[in-house]
């Protein structure tokens, strides 16, 4: 590479020259892991393999552990703590990163502890994750710290025990892909129909071996909340790693966060980030070019998230599909479904509506859908509309502005800090056949139910379909209302 | 890890594009704290008729007889002929642990997911991508020859057809090295701890407010 080339470096490129301990003769790299998030679907059998090599974690203090998958999100069962979980499997594996997280000396915000959430929402909320890191976590989502000019991917459960054990990845250096939004957004579009319009886009391969740098003025606008929800759902386009420079958003937003550098030192590590972003002519080995304008608020018909139209469009014909695994996914998707090709999307009617996940359960996502639900009802024919903030510190902010009410009031169920309905592992769950609007980030078969029929939109749009019992353009439910 | 050199073994297909880890191992199987026992819940959505349960005797419930995993002719296969993107979704490992546990030592499709595609590695299965032609081609046969084997010989880096045409794969060095001999990967970079400790200490003078915070 020359030296000039190697002077405009991408975001990426330069996060990962700062981490790089070694390049490996067989082209293969340590890369040092800054921060290492643990839940209890992932790690007990990491702490087992240590456990049995007789090995102890490199690095205690870059751990941080929560329970979010399994937890219940129904208030009376979570009040008795774990012992309160009824699902005994589910029990089990709580009480076992408690104990892991005691025998290894790992901070852990246990399951009723005020720290606790959804892992990618009380990282950044808690000045965890922080720009210029390179972050893991045995789980996909891990992409959304990338939000805060991280370098942050999902690794499985052999390589959380490689990370504990060595503070290190191996890895190979990705891609550059950048995907730009540039224009501005019209009213009542989200960064959940930004990330949604681009895996609809490029597809759920178009990211694959890359990693995603958002970028454009739509992004630069997005607050943080927005660029997490942007950043989370990289993977859902095949990227391991999505990420957004550091700007003065960012700079306000980590500020005063509770394990967040602070006085001089903040002003060292401020210094410090203010490289974080790609240099004027850096090279990417891809450009993906979306208007705002153009974007609609999405409403997912399928089995993938890259099966996603505009809520004004129809739902896809196989008809119209040339290549022929693709027409055969579509058709088996409509069945899966139970969707006929060419119906308007906005005569999907809805069984229930879940609000939450680590893409759409911070505190401007709440608002948003409250904004919505403010002096409506939820629709007779939907059965249940569950409300899950992404952490305790989220709920408690909710309750302090009233949004609770709000949806309370609206027939919408207030829950405890959990993962819930995005995947269905605690008690929520779709019934077969059930279709749900859904703020979480993933439509695949049996996802949030054996059976279940997800759709994916943004915490608005959801908000409306409840209201109205079958989807609606939130842009004209907002005029019809006010 | 065990290790791979070379396997012989029948083929059975997962015949469609972006089979999701969802797909492989459904969520309520998750809750297990063992790497071990997931076979019988590999593609537990599509192989039975009902919805499974951790625990339960997976012999008594009603299998799904169009489901090809169901068929006489595909028992004991040990190679997953597959299509585009599989293993796209969660970072879960129990997706390489169903798989391997259900009997499976490599899976041949055009494209893999990324995460996905770096677990099989870590589990001793080994996931080769060939083009898209070739794969089409090798289920066209598949399907067209009851107890069709394929040979993969990682050593070589080819897929043995029948007969005996074969086809090369990449697979990256340091990954076919550790497979070959069933390397721990842990122990292999703590030979590097010398370099990790000295980067460690370069970071903790540029960057020191990433250690100690969390304690
Ligand atoms: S909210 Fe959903 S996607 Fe996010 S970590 Fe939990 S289960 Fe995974």
């Amino acid at each position: 590479m020359g030296q000039q080339e190697h002077n405009k470096q991408t975001l990426y490129d330069k996060l990962w020259e700062d981490h790089l301990v070694k390049s490996r003769e067989d082209g293969t790299a340590l890369i040092y892991i800054d921060r290492h998030l643990i839940h209890e679907v992932t790690s007990p059998q990491a702490f087992e393999g240590l456990r049995l090599a007789g090995r102890k974690p490199w690095r205690t203090d870059s751990v941080v552990a929560t329970p979010d998958h399994n937890v219940p999100s129904d208030a009376a069962e979570r009040a008795g703590g774990i012992a309160g979980i009824q699902d005994e499997v589910s029990r089990i594996q709580v009480q076992t990163l408690d104990e892991n997280c005691k025998d290894f000396g790992i901070v852990e915000f246990g399951i009723n502890d005020p720290g606790q959430g959804i892992v990618h929402v009380i990282g950044p909320e808690t000045g965890a994750t922080l720009p210029g890191m390179t972050v893991v976590c045995g789980d996909s989502h891990t992409s959304t710290h990338g939000a805060l000019g991280a370098l942050a991917h999902g690794i499985g459960t052999s390589e959380v025990e490689h990370v504990m054990a060595t503070q290190c990845l191996i890895q190979k250096k990705m891609k550059n892909m950048l995907v730009r939004v540039d224009g501005e957004l019209g009213p009542g579009v989200t960064a959940k129909d930004v990330v949604l319009a681009i895996i609809g886009k490029i597809g759920t391969a178009g990211g694959t071996g890359y990693a995603i740098e958002f970028g454009g003025e739509v992004i630069r606008n997005l607050s943080m909340e927005g660029r997490m929800t942007v950043c989370n759902m990289a993977i859902e386009a095949g990227a391991r790693a999505g990420m957004v420079a550091v700007d003065q958003i960012t700079l306000d937003y980590v500020k005063g966060k509770p394990y967040a550098p602070k006085g001089e030192m903040w002003d060292k590590a401020v210094e410090n980030w203010s490289r974080l972003h790609s240099d004027d002519g850096a090279q990417f080995d891809e450009v993906v070019e979306l208007r705002g304008e153009e974007i609609e608020p999405q409403v997912s018909w399928g089995t993938s998230p890259e099966m996603v139209v505009p809520v004004s469009a129809l739902v896809p014909s196989p008809a119209d599909e040339g290549d022929a695994t693709k027409k055969a996914g579509i058709e088996r998707a409509l069945e899966y479904m139970g969707l006929n090709a060419g119906q308007k999307i906005t005569d999907i009617n809805l069984d229930r509506v879940f609000i939450g996940s680590c893409t759409n359960s911070r505190i401007e996502d709440l608002r948003a859908a409250a904004a919505v639900a403010k002096g409506h009802k939820k629709a007779d024919s939907v059965k249940q509309v569950l409300v899950v903030p992404g952490s305790q510190s989220v709920k408690a902010q909710a309750e302090k502005e009233g949004l609770d009410k709000v949806f309370i009031e609206a027939g919408f169920e207030w829950r405890e800090p959990s993962c819930s309905m995005c995947l269905a592992m605690n008690a929520d769950k779709l019934g077969a056949g059930e279709h749900c609007a859904s703020t979480s980030n993933r439509n695949f078969e049996g996802r949030q139910g054996y059976g279940g029929r997800t759709h994916l939109v943004s915490p608005s749009m959801a908000a409306a379909a409840a209201i109205a019992g079958h989807f609606v353009d939130v842009r004209d439910f907002q005029k019809e209302a006010s | 890890m065990k290790a791979f050199t070379q396997h012989k073994g029948i083929a059975a297909p997962m015949d469609r594009a972006n089979v999701d880890t969802d797909l492989i191992i459904p969520k309520q199987f998750l809750k297990s704290i063992k790497r071990s026992g997931f076979g019988p819940n590999l593609f537990d959505e599509l192989r039975y008729l009902d919805e499974g349960q951790p625990g339960q005797d997976h012999s008594k419930r009603p299998v799904n007889p169009d489901f090809p995993l169901n068929h006489p002719r595909y028992q004991g296969a040990s190679v997953l002929l597959a299509r585009k993107n599989f293993g796209c979704g969660s970072s879960r490992e129990h997706a390489p642990w169903a798989l391997d546990d259900h009997g499976f030592r490599a899976i041949i499709a055009p494209s893999f997911a990324d995460i996905f595609f770096n677990n099989c590695f870590k589990n001793g299965l080994l996931p080769i991508v060939l083009e898209e032609e070739i794969v089409e081609q090798l289920f066209q046969e598949m399907y067209a020859e009851e107890g069709y084997e394929l040979t993969v010989d990682l050593e070589a880096q080819v897929v043995i057809k029948p007969s005996g045409e074969t086809h090369a794969f990449e697979v990256d060095t340091f990954r076919k090295h550790c497979l070959l001999h069933g390397l721990d990967d842990i122990g292999l970079t703590l030979e590097d701890a010398d370099d990790i400790r000295a980067y460690e200490a370069k970071r903790r003078e540029q960057a020191p407010w990433l250690f100690d915070a969390v304690k």
